[in-house]
């Protein structure tokens, strides 16, 4: 159980501290005009979600939250393609540029949450 | 030998005799055939009788019953050793031994209880064992009992839990049933399991089935705690017991746990006393309630930071000092990192990147001193490789942690100057202020997909200990993906019990039963968060619980798949480039989807779902409470988020 868990936890921590600060930046201006709604079907057809949640909302088990506010266009490419942590690759073969550029909508898209302060749940 | 010659004539005519009386009774009325039987007919009659055995004048035969039989002893020996149930799929090869617990120990410590696979039994024992400190007894075939077994008997090897298995044999070829009784005989029968379990042995005599079972509770319940495995012989099962045999019970002497060595101990306080971030990191530390206080002890002496990577419920969850969120943050700046039970050291202060070329490097900064105290370092074997990597460590203690911490506890206490202690307190401060912060982020953290369907596993986890926060309770399954860790406050031993150790999928549902079985004498409300790949693997467990009335609220955590297999598929999917839209073929488990609240309901539970809608969950949670409390076992089917 440990080494298989610690490594993966370390692993998303690592796309984490990269990625999950960055999604709190908000996105250029100049970033690509997509589909966000074919975004959600490439975000699940492409395995995404595995990792990410189908709302992208991460795990600190695989992978970390991705939006709403992703992060910059132009380093979410890069990170897809040529990620440093454990994130798989997905190179310019398997996802294009224009269909990267719909997922990226539709991380743009996603619904800001209810405040933690609405939820009688999650109050301490 | 002489003596096994002796009885083996007994036998032999025992048997031939039982089943040619036996067949005679049952011919009688039909008058089928008439006249003895040729001698060949008669051997073959054993297993099968035929028409003219069953007519035939059943020779004469000195005893057919006997009073008092060798399984009894054995039924004695069990009741000493203070197992309070057996855990078993009923088979032949200890058909002996299973009567004398219903009928000569009359079913009580031990309890028969009644498995639909020898996985579940083992599973079973692993969870208890976890929960109430020592094991409950495994009965199984020698042969095809132990190869269901072995992977439940695997995960406990590596989870270091204390499991106690008899499996049933026939050692004497001479004396085996025709037919199935060979096929479910063996030479050795522990060589199968061997590898991971602690000790075996195969007794011979009664006086021989005692001491060897004395002696492997001992060592099974000596750190490293581990499973043991005895073969009670069908013959020493069946034989009758004479009244000049002399049988005792030879006294049960707990050994004392291994502390670490004085000057070590010594030593490692000194490193941590001196240390300007030093770093707690516990994995299976607590092996009772006494582990947890005596690590709260240390890390508020030291007011040192606690990583609890959850192998056992090691330190409270809402600690101040537990900063298991910032784990390698923490590692990275420390300067003396003191591991207690870690199965993987080296992967705590290494990280390891799975790409196409595979590598990893050090994580901890240049001159970090690292302490390991483990009992693993007392005991390892070669052929499975769950010892992982080799660790450098500069104090390492072959030693139980949870029986040196009291030394290591004082020895700390002695080199605290005041300004250490000074130093001691602003370190708490930051520290506590890091830990509300990590809640708060938590909380934030689950209003993402707070209304999500497929139901988020924050949202899961939150409505569940909004229902059971006020409750005795006790989560008998691995964690959800983290989240009841980041929003539950545990602060009891027995409210966390840990994982699988060997990730052999199959554990969680029996284990999750075990755990509950060990709760109920305590009125604690068992709740498990129950994979459904684990459950697809022996469903069976479900009814046992139901049968038992063993009180259980498992929670489902369906996302439908192997899910973990799924991410590995796309992993190499997209390494090889050719196709990244197919990892779900073979990983996922869906078209048709299970319905698991019918087939808890078929198995006697109370069971409500597929539950899709966040909004439906708290009255569900409501409702299957309440069937707990009246003792039943009770499933809710979640249809979850992935992770």
């Amino acid at each position: 159980m440990k080494p298989f868990r610690f490594s993966v936890s370390l692993a998303a921590l690592i796309v984490t501290a990269s990625l999950i600060v960055m999604a709190q930046n908000p996105a250029p201006a100049n970033a690509p005009r997509g589909n966000a709604e074919n975004g959600r079907v490439l975000f699940a057809k492409f395995g995404c979600y595995e990792c990410h949640g189908r709302e992208a909302q991460g795990s600190t088990a695989t992978g970390p939250r991705l939006g709403p506010n992703p992060i910059a266009y132009n380093r979410f490419l890069s990170y897809i393609r040529k990620p440093a942590g454990e994130m798989p690759p997905y190179t310019a073969k398997v996802v294009t540029d224009p269909q990267a550029a719909d997922i990226y909508a539709f991380l743009q898209a996603l619904p800001r949450p209810p405040a933690v302060e609405s939820i009688p749940l999650l109050r301490p | 030998m002489r003596r096994t010659r002796k009885f083996s004539v007994d036998r032999r005519s025992f048997l031939k005799g039982a089943a040619v009386a036996g067949a005679a009774t049952l011919a009688a009325p039909t008058g089928v055939a008439q006249g003895p039987p040729a001698p060949a007919q008669r051997a073959a009659a054993v297993p099968r009788p035929s028409p003219g055995v069953e007519t035939g004048t059943p020779p004469e035969v000195d005893v057919l019953t006997t009073e008092r039989c060798g399984s009894d002893f054995m039924v004695d020996v069990i009741k000493a050793l203070d197992m309070d149930y057996i855990c078993s799929n009923p088979g032949s090869s200890f058909r002996a031994l299973h009567e004398s617990v219903i009928n000569y120990g009359g079913n009580q410590r031990p309890e028969f209880l009644t498995c639909c696979h020898e996985e579940s039994s083992v599973a079973m024992a692993h969870g208890y064992s976890k929960i109430e400190g020592k094991p409950l007894g495994v009965l199984a075939h020698g042969t095809v009992g132990l190869q269901h077994a072995a992977m439940a008997i695997y995960n406990a090897y590596c989870d270091r839990a204390p499991v106690y298995i008899i499996v049933g044999n026939s050692i004497d070829a001479t004396m085996r049933r025709p037919g199935v009784e060979w096929a479910h005989s063996v030479q050795d029968a522990a060589a199968m399991v061997r590898d991971y379990v602690k000790w075996d042995d195969l007794p011979i005599s009664l006086p021989h089935f005692a001491e060897s079972a004395v002696r492997a509770y001992k060592m099974a319940m000596t750190p490293p705690m581990l499973p043991v495995l005895l073969v009670a012989d069908a013959e020493l099962q069946e034989r009758p017991i004479h009244e000049t045999d002399k049988l005792r019970i030879p006294k049960l002497t707990r050994t004392s746990p291994p502390q670490g060595d004085s000057g070590a101990v010594a030593e490692a306080a000194r490193l941590l006393a001196a240390a300007q971030s030093p770093v707690i990191i516990a994995d299976r530390a607590a092996r009772t309630p006494a582990g947890l206080k005596y690590l709260i002890e240390l890390a508020e002496t030291l007011q040192a930071p606690v990583i609890d990577q959850g192998g056992r419920m090691n330190f409270p969850s809402r600690h101040p000092l537990n900063q298991s969120s910032r784990g390698r943050a923490l590692v990275a700046d420390a300067d003396v990192i003191l591991g207690l039970e870690l199965t993987d050291f080296w992967g705590t202060v290494n990280a390891y990147r799975d790409q196409l070329e595979r590598s990893s490097r050090s994580i901890t900064k240049a001159g970090a001193k690292l302490i390991s105290i483990t009992a693993l370092d007392l005991y390892a074997k070669a052929n499975y490789q769950d010892f992982q990597r080799y660790a450098e460590i500069d104090v390492a203690m072959a030693a139980d942690a949870e029986a040196t911490l009291p030394a290591l506890i004082e020895a700390v206490k002695k080199l605290i100057t005041p300004d250490r202690k000074n130093a001691f307190q602003a370190r708490g401060v930051k520290l506590a202020s890091a830990s509300q912060a990590a809640l708060e982020q938590s909380r934030t953290d689950a209003t993402y997909a707070w209304d999500a369907s497929p139901i988020s596993t924050a949202r899961l986890s939150a409505e569940l200990w909004a229902q059971i926060k006020t409750e005795d309770w006790s989560l008998v399954s691995t964690s959800l993906s983290g989240w009841p860790q980041r929003l539950w406050t545990f602060d009891k031993y027995y409210q966390y019990i840990g994982g699988s150790g060997g990730a052999g999928v199959g554990y969680g549902a029996p284990a999750a039963v075990g755990a509950a079985l060990a709760n109920k004498k305590y009125g604690r409300l068992s709740v498990n968060f129950q994979n459904d790949g684990d459950l697809m693997y022996a469903p069976g467990v479900l009814w046992t619980a139901a049968h038992h009335r063993i009180p259980l609220l498992s929670v489902m955590h369906n996302n439908r798949a192997y899910h973990q297999e799924v991410m590995h598929l796309q992993r190499m999917s997209n390494r090889h480039n050719r196709g990244i839209e197919r990892p779900h073929i073979g990983t996922t488990i869906d078209d048709p989807n299970v319905d698991y609240s019918k087939m808890a309901q078929s198995m006697g539970l109370y069971a409500e779902g597929p539950i899709t809608d966040p909004k439906d969950l708290g009255p569900a949670i409501k409702r299957a409470i309440a069937a707990v409390k009246r003792g039943d076992a009770a499933l809710l089917d979640v249809v979850t988020q992935p992770r």
